[in-house]
């Protein structure tokens, strides 16, 4: 571990540099006329930059700028799920943006700038530099919550994620500044070697400081009982950022708690039983009150608290098995809870939708296609075999019976049944329900066809190949220990 | 991936991504072309696996290739792999080689439906599923392809689904299928959990030592296996949903409820035979059902006049004979006759399809007679496929259930009372063929003028398909002849001997010391009476139809049991159907409309306090908001600050 060598190397932060670079541009070129109209190739063009600058970086293990920035296997694997989430989000937006009269350069801007948070906060071992991230992350997100302007629900979504999203940053930087009373230190690496010294000298000091990090990242990854935004902003955010929120910020906020947790206070046994509270909290929260929604967004947002209470799972045994399974369940997630969105967007580019479980009777036969796609997406989400969904929750909780968490697991299984319910609901709609009015004809593009594309193959390939992804998330995890 | 395997599954998945994503978009005749093109490439890739399998010494004639270890949680791990063997190289070349037929017979079969396309990709879809089923090698695998066989003949069973009758009819194969499936898979958890491994290799090496031979354990995992077996071959009690299923279009019902699908339960006993021989008792009930099952069925085919319907109960009848092989021990005749039953029962399905082609798409066989001059090929190649399902001496059909009717009776496991029901059987087989083919295309034209002025033979991409499968017929069964006829070990038996070796060491089973003229003498006595059904059918429906009339009318009874197929339909439907109905309205009256409605209406009130603060909560007030998220920060703060002061002293 070596702090003292500055090593500024740029190359390190290709990734970063090439969405910051695409960023400014775009708002550059917005002011021209003519220029609007590259907003939506010129984000294409860097994340796909920034996603070929990760996979080349993967496999190695550097620190660069004073130790500020370290580049793993870890960081390359979430860096992935950011920009693929980041990709799909993308491509579903551009003919949504076009329907509702808002497309804006802003916006694939303001995804590129928060992208980069997110990469910020997966590749640092400083809590400073963690926070910086998710600054620069949320800000944006603010935004485009609101990005509807002229709708009020759209506004509302925007303001009220802003109010909390400072609320919960203030416990963040407070946690950070108590944990650095107790060790004068904010590196995880020196937390980590000197763990035992700063929990005999000042044990309230560095729990307390725990203790309000965990909330500030809970926040973000929509544990209970820092949910409640969840429903409204979801539902009130125009549909694909909806999309782009339930899986990027979820994904940045797990890859800070893993890193957190798993690495920096690794010694501290005693947060298990505070996160199996979490988890069983999220879990069983998220999955009742999913029952109870007329509105698939809402319902939807209700899933994805839900899904974090299962990687919430994994975090709560800790362990290589554990947060690998964690890992291979968010990138799982990623695929079939975008697919889900992006068959959502599509519905709800036509006029006069309001996302509600109502207007799905007859798309079966007026869209076999879509339908039967949506049916995968939602099998996956509920966990049928051979989906990536029911291996993620095979692994996570086949590791909790074997750290001995079998209560957990058997929590989770019965909470993920009740899931079943909400899930099917939709397939019942599209299929056996016998529609007393036309289904209105959707329109595709090739943008979209291909985020589904993306998002069909991720689900049913993670499904189909499983072992390897493991292997995968494995390796990922192993290169922090 | 160093084999070929692998490609003999892909190419018909490829056929069907093709031509399910462009549905609509490419014309008929390519549809056809990629649809039966995939095939025809699995079909000579399969010749190749096969040849490189013969090139092997007999006792290590095993391929297998991993692709990819599919999952592995502790202690538990599966792979994605294929097994090459003697048993699974003869299914392979019949799934091809009949399905090749039999997508080329569909090229001019549905050469007037709308939905060609997606008829194509089920069908391909349906043979890489059933390439999955034969060539896994463990058993979760196989049932994968098991329930991908299963979903592809739900599908095309209810293919024409604006017909009520063909989406109930997919439905009922679907739900009695299910109840099988789950004997397949507790079988399966048993098996898992006794042995540790699901892998066939490993499993027939280890069952010796994992079982005791007789237990419980084993005899519970290998009936519940048999479950599964007659939920997708259709034997009793599970057999009501193949006679419904052809309501599917009739290349359906020939490649999948004739000659493949319904034939994977043969296979899977045959796969797992060391496992079956290891419980005496599961082999007794495999034998007595199977036997039953041919008897039954072939009783009620007697009287059926919907001329796909006959050979409905048939394929059941046939099938029943094959578990009855499999029942006392002689798996090679049971697989055995499950390929020569391919060929002639696929052409039998093919040929009754022509026929309700040249028909305008009657089915109904009292209104057909005289076909023969109308349609030579279709008649020439139906009559050769009969006299191979009577067996007629020296044709396919003869040898294989000659066979099974000689290991019935001769087998340490056999006993004479099933070669009787056996005998008994072939004669009724014979009898209602016949019956078929006189009332089909003999005797007066019953048809209306309209049908008669359409009448024609059917065009040369369904009538050649069928003079393949004719040859098959005639000639498949020559490689299993008995040693018997000219003293040379039979060449199929012998081939099939490495699988089934660790089975017969369970057995211990010893040549059987029958005298030659026992054998002959059985044979004879079947051939004869054979001879006489065939008299009967003869003279009651070419010669002298009146006699038909005449004991329908002396025995009103018998002909309307018959004829009613027993009324099984109708005692499922008071005795399970309708309880399980009144039972879901429970369900749905009480538990869905009280319990889970009522959760979501009074959610409050019965998720409890907590539900209804967060529901409270939940208004939409930023306040209430705060207020909950301050509780939350209070509370683990609380917590770890406690937990942080206990360490701290």
């Amino acid at each position: 571990m070596n702090l003292s060598g500055a090593n500024i190397d740029f190359t390190l932060l290709l990734p970063e540099i090439s969405l910051a670079i695409c960023g400014f541009a775009i708002l550059l070129l917005g002011v021209t006329k003519r220029g609007k109209d590259f907003g939506f190739g010129l984000g294409l063009f860097g994340l796909i930059a920034a996603l070929a600058f990760t996979v080349q970086q993967w496999g190695t293990l550097e620190t660069g700028f004073f130790g500020m920035v370290t580049k793993d296997g870890f960081s390359s694997l979430y860096n992935i799920i950011f920009l693929l989430a980041g990709i799909i989000s993308l491509l579903i937006a551009q003919t949504y943006l076009r329907a509702k009269k808002i497309d804006k350069p802003e916006y694939y801007a303001l995804v590129l700038f928060s992208i980069l948070g997110m990469m910020v906060m997966a590749s640092s071992y400083d809590l400073i530099i963690i926070f910086i991230g998710l600054e620069i992350m949320s800000i944006p997100l603010y935004v485009l919550a609101g990005f509807h302007r002229f709708n009020p629900k759209s506004n509302e979504a925007g303001i009220k994620y802003f109010i909390i999203g400072a609320f919960a940053s203030g416990f963040l930087l407070y946690g950070i500044a108590l944990v650095y009373g107790a060790g004068a230190t904010t590196d995880l690496r020196l937390i980590a070697a000197n763990y035992h010294s700063m929990a005999q000298q000042a044990p309230l000091l560095l729990y307390a400081g725990v203790a309000l990090i965990l909330i500030g990242f809970g926040f973000k990854v929509g544990a209970v009982p820092f949910h409640m935004w969840a429903p409204d902003v979801y539902q009130g955010a125009p549909t694909p950022v909806t999309a782009f929120f339930s899986v990027g910020p979820k994904a940045a906020g797990f890859a800070a708690l893993m890193r957190i947790l798993d690495f920096g206070f690794d010694s501290m046994d005693e947060i298990q039983s505070v996160l199996w509270i979490l988890a069983v909290l999220t879990m069983a929260v998220g999955n009742i009150l999913a029952l109870f929604q007329d509105n698939i967004k809402r319902m939807l947002a209700y899933s994805s608290i839900a899904h974090a209470g299962y990687i919430l799972v994994a975090l709560t045994v800790g362990g290589e098995g554990a947060v690998a399974s964690g890992l291979y369940y968010l990138l799982g997630y990623t695929f079939f809870n975008l697919g889900a969105f992006a068959i959502l967007t599509i519905l709800d580019t036509r006029d006069g939708t309001d996302s509600r479980f109502s207007e799905l009777t007859g798309m079966a036969s007026r869209h076999p296609f879509l339908a039967t796609l949506l049916a995968i997406f939602m099998f996956s989400l509920a966990g049928f075999p051979p989906t990536a969904g029911f291996f993620g929750k095979l692994y996570i909780f086949s590791g909790a019976v074997e750290g001995g968490f079998i209560w957990l697991a058997i929590i989770g299984v019965m909470t993920s049944f009740v899931s079943v319910y909400y899930y099917l609901r939709v397939v019942v709609a599209c299929f056996f329900t016998k529609a007393d009015h036309p289904f209105q004809q959707v329109a595709m593009n090739p943008y979209l066809a291909l985020a589904l594309i993306i998002t069909a193959v991720g689900a049913l390939g993670l499904g189909l190949f499983p072992s390897s992804w493991i292997d995968l998330s494995r390796q990922a995890f192993a290169s922090f220990l | 991936m160093n084999t070929v395997l692998p490609l003999i599954v892909l190419f018909p998945l490829v056929g069907f991504l093709i031509n399910f994503l462009l549905a609509g978009k490419l014309s008929r005749k390519l549809v056809g072309i990629i649809g039966s093109g995939t095939v025809l490439i699995s079909f000579l890739l399969s010749i190749k696996a096969f040849l490189d399998l013969t090139a092997l010494p007999a006792d290590a004639r095993i391929i297998s290739d991993t692709l990819y270890n599919w999952m592995a949680v502790e202690g538990f791990s599966v792979d994605v792999s294929f097994l090459l063997d003697p048993l699974s190289a003869i299914m392979i070349l019949v799934v091809t080689g009949v399905g090749f037929l039999i997508h080329v017979y569909s090229i001019g079969y549905m050469a007037h439906d709308e939905g060609v396309g997606r008829f194509f990709a089920y069908l391909n879809l349906f043979m890489f599923s059933m390439l999955t089923l034969v060539l896994a090698s463990n058993f979760l695998l196989m049932f994968v392809g098991w329930e991908g066989v299963g979903l592809c003949s739900y599908l095309l069973i209810g293919f024409w689904f604006e017909r009520d009758s063909a989406t109930e009819a997919g439905k009922k194969a679907f739900v009695v299928n299910r109840i099988g499936d789950f004997g397949f898979l507790l079988g399966m958890f048993i098996i898992f959990w006794n042995v540790g491994s699901l892998d066939f290799q490993t499993v027939t090496a280890l069952a010796p030592s994992a079982f005791a031979i007789g237990g419980t354990v084993i005899t519970a995992a290998t009936l519940l296996l048999f479950l599964g077996a007659t939920g997708k071959s259709a034997q009793i009690p599970l057999y009501v949903w193949l006679p419904d299923a052809m309501e599917g279009p009739t290349p359906v019902s020939a490649l999948i409820h004739a000659a493949t699908m319904v034939t994977a339960g043969v296979y899977m006993l045959a796969r797992s035979s060391a496992l079956f021989v290891m419980a005496p008792t599961t082999m007794m009930v495999v034998a007595v059902i199977g036997a039953a099952t041919a008897l039954f069925a072939a009783t009620i085919a007697l009287f059926q006049n919907d001329i796909k319907r006959v050979l409905a109960y048939s394929t059941v009848s046939q099938l029943g004979y094959m578990f009855m092989a499999c029942g006392v021990a002689a798996f090679g005749a049971g697989v055995f006759h499950l390929m020569t039953h391919a060929f002639f029962k696929a052409l039998l399905f093919l040929g009754a399809g022509s026929v309700i082609h040249g028909m305008s798409d009657e089915q109904d066989m009292r209104k057909m007679g005289g076909l023969k001059k109308y349609m030579p090929v279709t008649f020439i190649t139906m009559l050769i496929a009969t006299l191979a399902i009577s067996g007629l001496p020296g044709i396919s059909g003869f040898f294989s259930k000659d066979e099974i009717l000689w290991q019935a009776f001769s087998s340490d496991l056999g006993h004479p009372a099933l070669w009787f029901i056996g005998m008994i059987t072939a004669l009724l087989t014979t009898f209602y063929m016949f019956r078929l083919i006189f009332m089909t295309f003999f005797g007066k034209e019953r048809m209306d003028e309209k049908t008669k002025s359409h009448l024609h033979e059917s065009p040369k991409v369904m009538t050649i398909p069928l003079i393949v499968l004719a040859i098959l017929s005639i000639a498949g069964g020559w490689i299993g002849i008995p040693k018997l006829f000219f003293g040379a070990t039979n060449f199929f038996e012998h081939w099939l001997e490495p699988v089934f070796a660790p089975a017969q060491r369970i057995l211990h089973s010893s040549e059987a010391h029958h005298a030659a003229s026992t054998e002959w003498g059985l044979m004879a006595i079947t051939v004869t009476l054979s001879l006489g059904a065939f008299a009967l059918a003869l003279r009651f429906y070419l010669k002298k139809p009146e006699t038909v009339t005449r004991l329908r009318e002396s025995f009103p009874g018998v002909h309307r049991l018959l004829y009613g197929k027993y009324f099984i339909d109708e005692i499922y439907d008071r005795l399970i159907i309708r309880p399980l109905h009144f039972f879901s309205i429970f369900l749905w009256k009480i538990v869905d409309v009280l319990l889970i409605d009522g959760l979501i209406n009074g959610g409050a009130f019965l998720v409890g306090g907590v539900s209804r603060v967060m529901r409270y909560a939940q208004s939409g007030r930023l306040t209430s908001y705060v207020t909950v998220f301050t509780v939350g920060v209070a509370l683990i703060t609380g917590v770890m600050l406690l937990l942080g002061y206990s360490i701290g002293n």
